[in-house]
């Protein structure tokens, strides 16, 4: 094939595109950034002036209106856990990192998602889009993310964002799409502009599903941060590549623990959140 | 009827819809009289309503039947442009709502149509009162104000007290009373009714068609009621449009309908109607031979002598029952210079001419005399022969009168004095 056709020089051009971007954008994109890293530190500077006992059981009883008991009692155990192992900072630096990023997925995944919902064209463009970014390596989209914010936390964010978004996307569509047929008819029927079929009807119905769209960017997210981690992205993360680079199993083992009982909370949480938002809509069913 | 007189809510003139690509090349098909297989084969799309033309009438109840797959559920989604009309007039109250734009249109909507749906479509996630009031809410009514008229309309419907459960804590019917409720909130001029009772169960479905019926009497509403049920048809429709492959095959009352199918496919859509459901002893009646009360006891034995007969019904000056009398009576009479008045047998079996036939049987099984059809004032009408009642069960047409309609009560009058 090389010798027949000459060979096309496509990861050229990217990189010229990326310095292009680079040196137009530069500007905004450092406005980007300084925002998105302000962000996450002075989230962490927040949640750690808070005591680490004090802080545990904010979030038990976060948990504990939210969703059940247990997972209450899990939460508590579990953080207080990870800060006797010493790896309290890091996990706070973490969860900034993976709620600031499926903020950021969700604040523009559901509107986009909503907007598939509404247009068949739209809808188009964006499912190979969503394939492209899921099946994309994650690896990839850590290297213009160096070129555009530097090394840093907000590489990571970025990376994160792109790689969390299609489930909240995906499923948004989708749970506005699923409201029955009938019900669409009945709001037509009765006059109903489209945003008012939107906002009292199908966004409403779609809620639960939503969620678990919401709960599968929480789980992608954090599933990011060992790859954020080796663009600089500190947290639990970073203590986890460290111990792959050093070989020190027990200090991989402690971290991945972490990460493993971090995740089940934020899991267990929004799901339940989902789950009571179908009770109160759907009663016995 | 009288249509000139009778105010056309409704006029559909050459509505046709396609589905599919094609449309226009499927519409010049139709021009040139392809039926609708030629057509998805030549073009690939499918015809759902095929060129039809009916009125409705403000205030009646509207019966489009058909079978599924006959275009009936798309023709009433036509008529509030749920589906647009491919080709076609649709005027309501003499507005063409297919030429109206999406807010002139969403405006009818919300005034002058209501809906109610097959299976129910209630808002699962809204309570029972606040599906009531969606109309008014998107309306932008101010909430006690919607609210007061939900309940209102809920009471209507029966259900006052179950506003604040959810749809699925309610039995099916009990859904499609909220469904009703809801549609009859915005106080429409027109309902329509896609098949709103066939998910029920025939019990609550006959409870259903008799509070409609109230409803409709109360509220004097155009209900527009699709099914594909003909005893439901029968039983509620002032006119029923008979739908098939997107053609109404034959519009008419029900009596119409059943007595002069006006093809084939009608014959045999009603071929299996319970007659004795449908038909009324107005029907099968037949003219009654009397005698006034003041000829006295030998005229009415010399008319009995006559026509071959054993008794004959009694009546005053003004046609009204009194009693029969028998032969042997007369003779009786006539021998002691008795009057009639005096051996009168006045407990005669006596039926209104609604009564339908399965009510009939047993009066008249038991009668020993034929049994006397009466109209509210007493006046004789006619009388129930049994030959006629099983002829008439048999689909004999020889036993049913004028083509099922009944004969108003004072041209009978005069032909039975």
């Amino acid at each position: 094939m090389n010798e027949l056709l000459p060979r096309l020089p496509f990861a050229d051009w990217i990189d010229n595109g990326v310095d292009w971007l680079v040196s137009t954008f530069g500007s905004v994109l450092d406005g980007i950034a300084n925002v998105l890293g302000g962000v996450v530190e002075g989230a962490v500077t927040v949640l750690d002036m808070v005591p680490s006992i004090l802080l545990a059981i904010i979030f038990a009883l976060i948990a504990y209106f939210i969703s059940t008991r247990k997972i209450a009692l899990f939460t508590l155990i579990g953080l207080l856990f990870i800060d006797y192992l010493g790896y309290w900072y890091p996990m706070l630096q973490m969860l900034a990192l993976v709620l600031t990023s499926v903020f950021l997925a969700v604040v523009i995944g559901i509107p986009i998602g909503i907007w598939g919902s509404q247009k068949e064209s739209v809808r188009k463009v964006v499912n190979p889009l969503l394939d492209l970014m899921q099946t994309m390596p994650a690896f990839v989209y850590l290297i213009p993310a160096i070129f555009f914010f530097n090394i840093g936390v907000v590489p990571g964010v970025v990376a994160s964002v792109i790689f969390a978004m299609p489930p909240t996307i995906r499923l948004t569509m989708l749970g506005i799409e699923q409201v029955p047929k009938d019900l669409i008819e009945a709001t037509e029927a009765f006059g109903s502009t489209a945003g008012q079929r939107l906002m009292k009807i199908q966004i409403p119905l779609a809620k639960p599903t939503i969620m678990a769209g919401v709960n599968q960017s929480i789980m992608l997210a954090l599933s990011m941060v060992v790859i954020a981690s080796m663009v600089g992205a500190p947290g639990l993360g970073e203590e986890v590549y460290r111990s792959v680079t050093q070989l020190k199993t027990g200090v991989g083992v402690e971290t991945g623990v972490s990460i493993v009982i971090v995740a089940i909370i934020l899991d267990r949480i929004t799901q339940q959140a989902g789950v009571r938002k179908k009770k109160i809509g759907g009663k016995l069913s | 009827m009288n249509e000139q007189s009778i105010k056309k809510k409704i006029v559909v003139k050459d509505t046709t819809k396609v589905f599919g690509k094609n449309m226009k090349r499927a519409v010049q098909l139709l021009k040139e009289g392809k039926s609708k297989g030629d057509i998805l084969k030549a073009t690939g799309a499918t015809v759902g309503v095929k060129n039809v033309t009916f009125d409705v009438y403000d205030g009646e109840i509207f019966v489009i039947m058909g079978l599924s797959g006959s275009g009936k559920s798309t023709l009433v989604r036509m008529l509030n442009r749920l589906i647009d009309p491919t080709v076609g007039q649709i005027l309501l109250d003499g507005e063409d709502i297919v030429q109206m734009n999406k807010e002139q249109l969403r405006e009818v909507r919300r005034k002058k149509i209501g809906m109610v749906f097959q299976n129910f479509a209630l808002f699962p996630h809204k309570t029972i009162v606040e599906n009531t009031e969606y109309g008014l809410e998107i309306q932008g009514v101010p909430k006690d104000q919607r609210r007061k008229k939900a309940v209102e309309s809920l009471k209507l419907v029966g259900l006052a007290g179950y506003e604040d459960q959810y749809p699925n804590q309610l039995s099916g019917g009990m859904q499609q009373r909220v469904g009703l409720a809801r549609a009859l909130a915005n106080d429409p001029d027109i309902l329509l009714m896609d098949e709103a009772f066939s998910a029920l169960d025939p019990l609550i479905r006959k409870d259903m068609q008799n509070e409609l019926l109230q409803l409709h009497s109360d509220m004097g509403k155009t209900f527009i009621f699709i099914t594909h049920d003909l005893d439901e048809a029968l039983r509620i429709g002032d006119r029923i449009a008979l739908m098939k492959d997107g053609e109404i095959v034959q519009i008419g009352t029900p009596e119409e309908i059943l007595m002069s199918p006006s093809n084939e496919y009608v014959e045999r859509f009603v071929e299996d109607v319970d007659l004795a459901k449908v038909l009324t002893a107005g029907h099968i009646m037949k003219q009654a031979d009397t005698v006034q009360v003041d000829r006295g006891p030998r005229v009415a034995l010399r008319l009995m002598k006559q026509l071959g007969i054993s008794s004959i019904y009694v009546v005053d000056k003004s046609n009204r029952l009194m009693g029969a009398v028998t032969a042997q009576d007369a003779v009786a009479a006539s021998e002691t210079d008795k009057s009639l008045e005096e051996v009168l047998i006045s407990n005669l079996p006596m039926i209104s001419p609604d009564t339908v036939l399965t009510e009939l049987f047993d009066v008249v099984s038991t009668a020993s005399i034929p049994v006397a059809v009466i109209s509210e004032d007493r006046k004789l009408l006619g009388i129930i022969i049994r030959g006629a009642l099983i002829g008439a069960l048999s689909g004999d047409n020889q036993f049913i009168n004028n083509d099922g309609i009944i004969e108003p009560a004072d041209q009978m009058n005069t032909e039975v004095v």
